[in-house]
Formats: structure tokens, C-alpha cells, sequence
């Protein structure tokens, strides 16, 4: 579904995407981790061809049109600039189908509002709801879209715990459904708990790419997030909790 | 009301205006004789209805048209419901053009020689924003050079006035800054509707665009919207309407920031839907404010773009008043 090779994205002279190759296939939802600044969200705009970069990403190749349909982007910046109803505004995920207002797109609407939680919200101003409920329409906007591929730029952050572990939810039964989403997050916890792969980023390096379970090593917390942390495999999922920091 | 109702019924005061229009001015014809005069063109009643008033209403419709269009075009693409369709310097650019064309005496000897110098003043206005804002440059880049492209045309249309050679020649500048749509001729209609009709196709076309854009320019473009492309539309397309509009009407106010706020209440927020509604509201509110012109003061030629922006001041006024206290 996305094939990056040495993708590389600069500032400047200075590398923010260092030549990163990686794929995504159907069925995974993919956690993109690592410290501040590390060029996750740059990683992610790079290869949907969003900013000028080198290396090739399989989504910049194809033309805008193609590449809304085949792959949703959720901003960490969530911007409504007017007071559009919830339901208008999660239709907007429709504009790269074209000019279907038809049973289709009322259909993907309706699925993308049930899916959030939101069959009550539909006539609610977007802007007037909270930073929370926001978030959740947004999200409801790229699941409308109907791309294979979302990629969502810290879509939990800010969201009360049960909004958070609902949009993991969520992008689970889309990767589940053959779907794949690839997010970045801080939350190390649900990146364990729910990813079904993790990519690392340090320094605009991808440092690792595998399971949660072999790659949240001792080792690698140390080198790249610079804590410590237990992490066990309990019955009821993999438990993740951060303890301390170390010295850099 | 339904998308579709506000449509009908805004398509039904543009008419009515329009009518009202025709059959309203100071040289006392009766509708009825007035209706037969403009259909038959005999005598005197047949001139004045149409080579004055007929033109008078058909230029009333397209430059309010123009305003509102190139209005909710403009905010819609700027996110901000502050945005006027002057912001990008065309219309300061147009001013500019017309006071040169009258400062040289050229519209005394080519009666059309001032629209097709405000044309041309609108055309290297935008090109100057072009240059200066870079073809990739952002929303906030294309408004920064919007102000300084105004800042300058502003300057040197003072500048005209400054060294005009006779308080009469001054006097004219100043009168034909103020806008208005007295004493128009069909030429002026034939002149101004191709790039009225060309500015609007191309911004009626921005639409999905602008709702798009609603989302933030990352999110938009994510949707397949090319921002480059969407930038040029709304810069060419503002530019043609704006700069036809000022050329035959001159410098008219507050009808492009008004019209699509007004309707933004009862229409919904959507920008798309706000483009063909603020074009009809536009057209409805300036025939209203040239009728006003000729019943208010009917002596004293008051001008058309004065009576806007007494009228739309005090309304921007309560408008950042109602922003201040939600926020």
C-alpha cells in the first residue's frame, strides 16, 4: 500500500527525513514513534509528496486525485476555519470521489459518523464543539474518505482516555477490515497494546521497524527516548508503563 | 430555508431591483410609459431608459455581482470572514489606472480610454502580486503583498492628486473615487461583461476548493486540491471581476465584505454554497444602494460608493463587536 525508498525530505541543507525505506501492506497499523523533532510528521508528508523531497514514496508518485483516494491525511494541526455542521464537514471526505452526492457518499458518511460516535452530532456546528469531540470528526472526515491508507498525525493527542483507546479502536477494525493506517503517537502504552508494527524514528533516521514486543528493547528506550520502562506481556495485553529518565 | 429557496428567492430581489431600478430616476417618465419607451426606444423617454437607465441597472447587477462573488471567493480562500476582494491590491491598482487616465486628459479625448486604463492598472496589480508573493508562496504571503501592492497604487493615486494641475481636474478624481454608477453608457456594460462573465466562471469554479480549504491547506491538498492552481483562480479570477467592476463603477466599499457575511447565517458556512448566493446578494444590495442614491438625494448626485460605505462602517463595526464577544 506504500513503498518508501530512501525518502529523504530537507531543511535547508540538513536532512529532516533521512533516506528511510520502509513498506506498509494491507492489515497493519503502524506506530510511528520517537522523540520530538525527530521527523515523523516530515516522514509522513514526504511521502504523500506534500513537501519537496528525494527518494521515492509510491503515494507522491500518483497524481492529487489518485493519491486522495488511495491514502486519507489527518494534520496534527485540526483546523475547522468555519462553522460548518458535522455532517458537512465530514462529507468534505468525499471531494476526491467527485461529484458523487448519491447513495454512495451519503452511505460513507453515515458509516463514518457511526463509526465515530457521532449519529447525534450531525446538525451540531463543528466549531462550537470541544477540542475532543473536534478530533472525533475529523477522524470521522478521513474514515469518509474511504482510502485504503490513513495517515494520521497525533490523532490521541488531547483526547480523554477512552476517546483515545477508541480511535486505536477504530484504526484497528480499519486495518483489520484490509485497510492500514499509519500514526504517529507519543503514547509508547497504546503503541504496544495496539500496533501491530512500530517504526522508530531518531534524527530523521528510522532506527527500527518490527513488532511492538521486539522492538521496545531496553536497549533501544535507552538510545533513543532516553528512559526506562516495564513492559510486560500479560493476559491481558501487552503492558507498557514508563518509569524513569535516564541520563542523556 | 433550503440552499435552493435562498437561491430563488435572492434571484427574485435581484429582479425586483432591477425593475425598480429601471423605472426610478429624476426625469419623471411613469413606469408604464417608461416600460413601452424601453422596448419601442421612441423619443425621449426611449433615450433615456436606454442609453441611461438601462445601462445604469445592467452595470448595478454585474458590479455588485463581481463584489460579492470575488468577496466570498476571497474569504473563503483566506479562512477569514474579514477578507474584502480589494485585499489583493486590484482594486488600488484599478483606482490608480483611472486617476492617470484622467490626470493625462486621455478619457477627454478616448471615452473609454478610463476603463481601459483601470484595467490595466488591475492587470499590473496582480502582476506585481504574482512576483512578490512567489508561486508557491502561502495565503499569508499573497495577503502581506496584497497590502503592499494597495500601499503603493494608494500612494501614487495621492500622488496624482497631489500634483494635479487644476482643483477642477482634482475635484473629477476625487468625485469618480468616490464610485458610481451615473451616466454610464451600454459601452460601459459591453466593455466590463466579458471579464465580469470570465471572472466568474473561473471563481464559480473554486468552490469545492474553498471547502476543501476549510480543513487547513495541508488537509486540502491531502484531498487532491491543488493549492497552486486554487491561488491563481482566486488571484485571476478576483482580479478580473474587481478590476471590471472598478473601472466602470469606481471605488465601491463594503458591498464584497458585507454580502457574504450577511448570508453566511442563514445559508450555512459552506464556502461553495456562499459563491453563487453572495454574486446574487451583491447585485441585490448595490441596485439597492444605487436606488437609495437617486431617492435619498436626487439634487445633489450622491455618490454610490459613499452611501456603501456609510451604511456598510457602521455594520463592520457590530460585526467585529459580535466576533469580540464570542471568542
Amino acid at each position: 500500500m506504500l513503498q518508501l525508498e530512501n525518502l529523504t525530505a530537507l531543511r535547508g541543507q540538513c536532512p529532516v527525513v533521512d533516506t528511510v525505506s520502509a513498506s506498509i501492506g494491507p492489515g497493519e497499523l503502524i506506530g510511528l514513534i520517537g522523540p520530538n523533532g525527530a521527523g515523523k510528521t516530515t516522514l509522513m508528508r514526504a511521502a504523500l509528496g506534500l513537501i519537496a523531497h528525494q527518494g521515492d514514496s509510491s503515494l507522491a508518485r500518483l497524481d492529487p486525485m489518485a493519491r486522495a483516494r488511495a491514502a486519507a491525511w489527518l494534520p496534527q494541526a485540526r483546523e475547522i476555519a468555519w462553522g460548518l455542521s458535522v455532517a458537512e464537514l465530514v462529507a468534505l471526505g468525499r471531494l476526491p470521489h467527485g461529484r458523487d452526492h448519491g447513495a454512495q457518499g451519503a452511505e460513507a458518511v453515515a458509516a463514518a459518523l457511526a463509526r465515530m460516535g457521532l449519529e447525534n452530532y450531525r446538525a451540531r456546528i463543528a466549531t462550537q464543539l470541544s477540542g475532543g469531540e473536534q478530533a472525533r470528526v475529523l477522524i470521522a472526515r478521513a474514515l469518509a474518505q474511504q482510502s485504503p491508507l490513513i495517515l494520521a498525525d497525533e490523532p490521541i493527542a488531547g483526547l480523554d482516555p477512552a476517546a483515545q483507546i477508541e480511535t486505536m479502536e477504530v484504526f484497528r477494525a480499519h486495518a483489520d477490515a484490509g485497510g492500514a493506517v499509519l500514526c504517529s503517537l507519543h503514547d509508547l502504552g497504546l503503541a504496544a497494546r495496539h500496533c501491530t508494527r512500530v517504526w522508530v524514528m531518531d534524527r530523521g533516521r528510522l532506527v527500527a521497524d518490527g513488532p511492538p514486543a521486539t522492538v521496545l528493547s531496553r536497549a533501544l528506550l535507552a538510545d533513543v527516548f532516553h528512559i526506562r520502562a516495564h513492559f510486560e506481556d500479560t493476559a491481558q495485553g501487552a503492558v507498557f508503563q514508563a518509569l524513569s529518565t535516564l541520563q542523556r | 430555508m433550503s440552499y435552493r429557496a435562498i437561491l430563488i428567492w435572492l434571484s427574485l430581489a435581484v429582479a425586483g431591483l432591477f425593475l425598480a431600478s429601471l423605472l426610478i430616476g429624476p426625469s419623471g417618465i411613469g413606469p408604464m410609459e417608461g416600460l413601452r419607451a424601453l422596448f419601442t426606444g421612441e423619443g425621449a423617454p426611449g433615450l433615456v431608459m436606454r442609453e441611461l437607465r438601462l445601462p445604469r441597472a445592467l452595470l448595478g447587477v454585474g458590479v455588485g455581482a463581481a463584489l460579492g462573488l470575488s468577496g466570498a471567493a476571497m474569504q473563503g480562500f483566506l479562512r477569514n470572514p474579514l477578507a474584502e476582494p480589494g485585499l489583493i491590491g486590484t482594486s488600488a491598482g484599478a483606482a490608480l489606472g483611472a486617476v492617470i487616465a484622467i490626470q493625462t486628459g486621455l478619457y477627454a479625448a478616448f471615452a473609454l480610454a478610463l476603463p481601459f486604463a483601470a484595467l490595466a492598472g488591475a492587470g499590473v496589480a496582480v502582476a506585481l502580486i504574482l512576483a512578490l508573493a512567489g508561486r508557491e508562496g502561502r495565503a499569508l504571503v499573497l495577503i502581506l503583498a496584497g497590502i503592499a501592492v494597495s500601499a503603493l497604487a494608494g500612494a501614487a493615486t495621492a500622488l496624482v492628486l497631489n500634483l494635479a494641475p487644476s482643483p477642477y481636474a482634482a475635484a473629477e478624481i476625487v468625485f469618480w473615487l468616490m464610485g458610481s454608477l451615473a451616466d454610464r453608457s451600454m459601452t460601459h456594460v459591453v466593455l466590463a461583461t466579458p471579464f465580469l462573465i470570465l471572472g466568474a466562471v473561473i471563481l464559480l469554479a473554486t468552490g469545492p476548493g474553498l471547502d476543501a480549504l476549510s480543513l487547513g491547506e495541508d488537509a486540502a491538498a491531502s484531498m487532491g486540491v491543488s493549492l497552486k492552481r486554487l491561488r491563481l483562480q482566486i488571484v485571476f479570477g478576483s482580479a478580473l471581476m474587481v478590476g471590471a467592476a472598478t473601472a466602470v463603477a469606481g471605488a465601491v466599499g463594503f458591498v464584497g465584505l458585507v454580502v457574504p457575511h450577511l448570508l453566511r447565517h442563514s445559508l450555512g458556512a459552506r464556502p461553495s454554497r456562499l459563491l453563487p448566493a453572495s454574486a446574487l446578494g451583491g447585485a441585490a444590495m448595490l441596485l439597492a444602494a444605487d436606488i437609495a442614491t437617486r431617492v435619498i438625494a436626487p439634487e445633489r448626485d450622491l455618490k454610490l460608493g459613499v452611501l456603501t460605505a456609510i451604511v456598510g462602517a457602521p455594520f463592520f463595526l457590530a460585526m467585529i463587536r459580535k466576533m469580540g464577544r464570542e471568542t
